[in-house]
């Protein structure tokens, strides 16, 4: 059971990158970015392309960085640019990743069973592999958040936020709303291909599908976050994004455990997230209800 | 400061919906100049602030604000130059952002913004004070979301923002409209003093004759996309509702009626 748990919270860190990189787009923009779906592809083809050919794996993993910026970049452009609905521009990004990554990886899978990962050092210091994503993940996830607290205070952050906020007021206040969604995106996506990259690696292989419901489980994450720990200020925000994402590896792994069948793993996370994006709806209702039986008595 | 020249806007054009807004409009403001635009239900009082402020481009015509040719230039270029208040008082603020980080926003505009950090304890006093002014108790809530403020406080901030900056031209669109009468009159006086204290050049919005006769030293009255009175100075102090209503009915051929327009003889 214990190693159960030790490896939901290894996935659960490696999974709060891209949960951050969700939370960018989803509530700091306001805009459900399909992007993450491929993004996430393409830092896994990337790093494991880059590491079986002996690149070492931090540089391989700033190139994931990289990549993934490449696509939000597509992304907001096809937005800003071009005028189309975010939505839609996700999903084209989404869906030109596709072939795009399968050019980068030569095939539908690429294996990182013989080669060293991001995770080698900590191995070879003695600790097991479980173990070993855990430090990398705390060291990524720590840094992260220190990052994007200092980023999202500064005045191009700040103009970041206002946009997602208030985009009138944003243009009335002098800011390039085009650049500062783009900007965001291409954070956003970014994040998301450097936990691809990790997990990747984690698992020792990159896969073509291995972004699918991967914006699901984002944005699930994203809202167990809210849900249990609250939205006060930024910093804490940012901690309970990370706690999100490891509680929901410890429910998937509960649920697993209980005897639900791995193929009903997507069906119950989608439903999981309805019901938690629902919840506002619920709580009126609930409201009103009690007012007019209040009102009855 | 102003030199709107012969601009036209045209929505939807070549289609059924097609919609003359603006038809040939020139309006020059000087320096100092606190214009009231009045004019009926739309009239085209927004569309013409909209297309100063490049929230819409000018079909025909040029607009230069201060000396710069402003007609091609988009919204948030334009927006160095302007200060602007709208009707929606949710609308000129960012909700989920406190009071001291909108003002910020508003200190930036027109700036390079950088990685520099997005407000300085040095502007955070300076913010105290100015909210000090208002006397509406803000300055013991800097870090308070401006989601939590009644309208009249967020127009009041609004206002604020608009004229940090010093802003060669301040665009006020029926800013106080939305607001209970108590609140609209305390930011209509706040407007006042704002714009008498920093001289600022300014043009107007209301659907309120008596706002409209009661502030500024201009007074200009649109009517189907086009302005039909510009009365100025001397003539503007003497002038009543009387003789605008009169001045009205006698350009346009109709007769003024209350629930034709929602111009309204004030109360
Ligand atoms: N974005 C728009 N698209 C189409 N028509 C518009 C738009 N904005 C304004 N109009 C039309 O232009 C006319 C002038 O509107 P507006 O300038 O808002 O009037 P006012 O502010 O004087 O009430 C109205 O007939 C209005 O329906
Ligand atoms: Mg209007």
């Amino acid at each position: 059971m214990l190693h159960i748990l030790m490896a939901a919270v290894s996935l659960g860190l490696l999974w709060a990158i891209i949960t951050m990189g969700v939370y960018i787009t989803y509530r700091i923009l306001s805009i459900a970015d399909l992007t993450v779906e491929g993004s996430i592809v393409t830092g896994a083809a990337i790093a494991a392309v880059l590491i079986t050919r002996g690149i070492n794996p931090y540089a391989a993993i700033g190139f994931a960085f990289v990549g993934g910026m490449g696509a939000g970049l597509i992304t907001g452009l096809l937005h800003t640019r071009l005028k189309i609905p975010a939505l839609l521009s996700g999903i084209l990004t989404m869906i030109a990743l596709y072939s795009i990554n399968l050019h980068i990886m030569g095939r539908a899978n690429i294996s990182l069973l013989k080669v060293d990962t991001a995770y080698t050092v900590f191995e070879n210091m003695g600790l097991n592999t479980t173990t070993s994503v855990i430090v990398v993940g705390i060291i990524f996830v720590s840094c992260l958040i220190g990052i994007l607290y200092w980023f999202f205070g500064t005045e191009i952050g700040s103009a970041i936020r206002a946009t997602g906020n208030n985009p009138q007021m944003a243009r009335a206040q002098g800011i390039n709303t085009d650049t500062t969604i783009i900007l965001g995106l291409m954070i956003s996506n970014g994040l998301v291909a450097t936990g691809g990259a990790l997990i990747a690696q984690s698992q020792r292989f990159a896969d073509i599908q291995m972004g699918i419901g991967s914006i699901v489980i984002g944005l699930a994450s994203v809202i167990i976050g809210e849900v249990l720990f609250g939205k006060r200020n930024f910093a804490s925000r940012l901690v309970s994004l990370v706690l999100g994402a490891i509680v929901y590896r410890i429910i998937i792994a509960i649920v697993l455990k209980l005897g639900m069948p791995a193929n009903d793993l997507k069906l119950f996370t989608a439903i999981t997230v309805a019901i938690a994006l629902s919840l506002p709806v619920f709580s009126s209702y609930l409201a009103t209800l009690k007012k007019s039986m209040k009102r009855n008595r | 400061m102003l030199t709107v020249k012969k601009v036209t806007k045209i929505f939807n054009p070549r289609t059924v919906n097609e919609k003359v807004a603006l038809h040939d409009v020139s309006l020059t403001l000087k320096k100092g100049d606190f214009v009231t635009l009045i004019g009926g239900n739309g009239s085209g009082k927004s569309t013409l602030l909209n297309c100063i402020a490049g929230v819409y481009q000018a079909d025909q015509g040029s607009i230069i604000i201060n000396g710069t040719d402003v007609t091609r230039l988009c919204e948030y270029k334009r927006a160095a130059l302007l200060g602007r208040v709208f009707q929606d008082p949710m609308m000129g603020t960012a909700s989920d952002m406190g009071i001291e980080e909108n003002l910020a926003l508003a200190m930036r505009r027109g700036q390079r913004r950088s990685l520099r950090w997005g407000i300085t304890n040095k502007e955070r006093e300076y913010y105290k004070e100015l909210l000090k002014k208002l006397g509406l108790g803000l300055e013991n809530r800097l870090n308070d979301k401006v989601g939590l403020l009644s309208g009249g406080q967020r127009q009041a901030l609004t206002l604020l923002m608009a004229i940090v900056k010093k802003p060669k031209l301040l665009l006020l669109d029926e800013h106080a409209a939305a607001l209970d009468p108590r609140t609209a009159k305390m930011v209509m006086e706040l407007t006042d003093i704002i714009i008498q204290e920093n001289n600022l050049t300014t043009l107007m919005v209301t659907h309120n004759m008596r706002d409209a006769i009661k502030h500024g030293n201009r007074l200009v009255m649109m009517y189907e996309g086009q302005i039909i009175l510009d009365i100025k100075y001397e003539e503007k102090q003497k002038l009543t509702v009387e003789d605008l209503l009169e001045r009205f009915e006698s350009i346009s051929g109709e007769e003024f009626t209350e629930d034709r327009a929602l111009l309204s003889k004030g109360d």
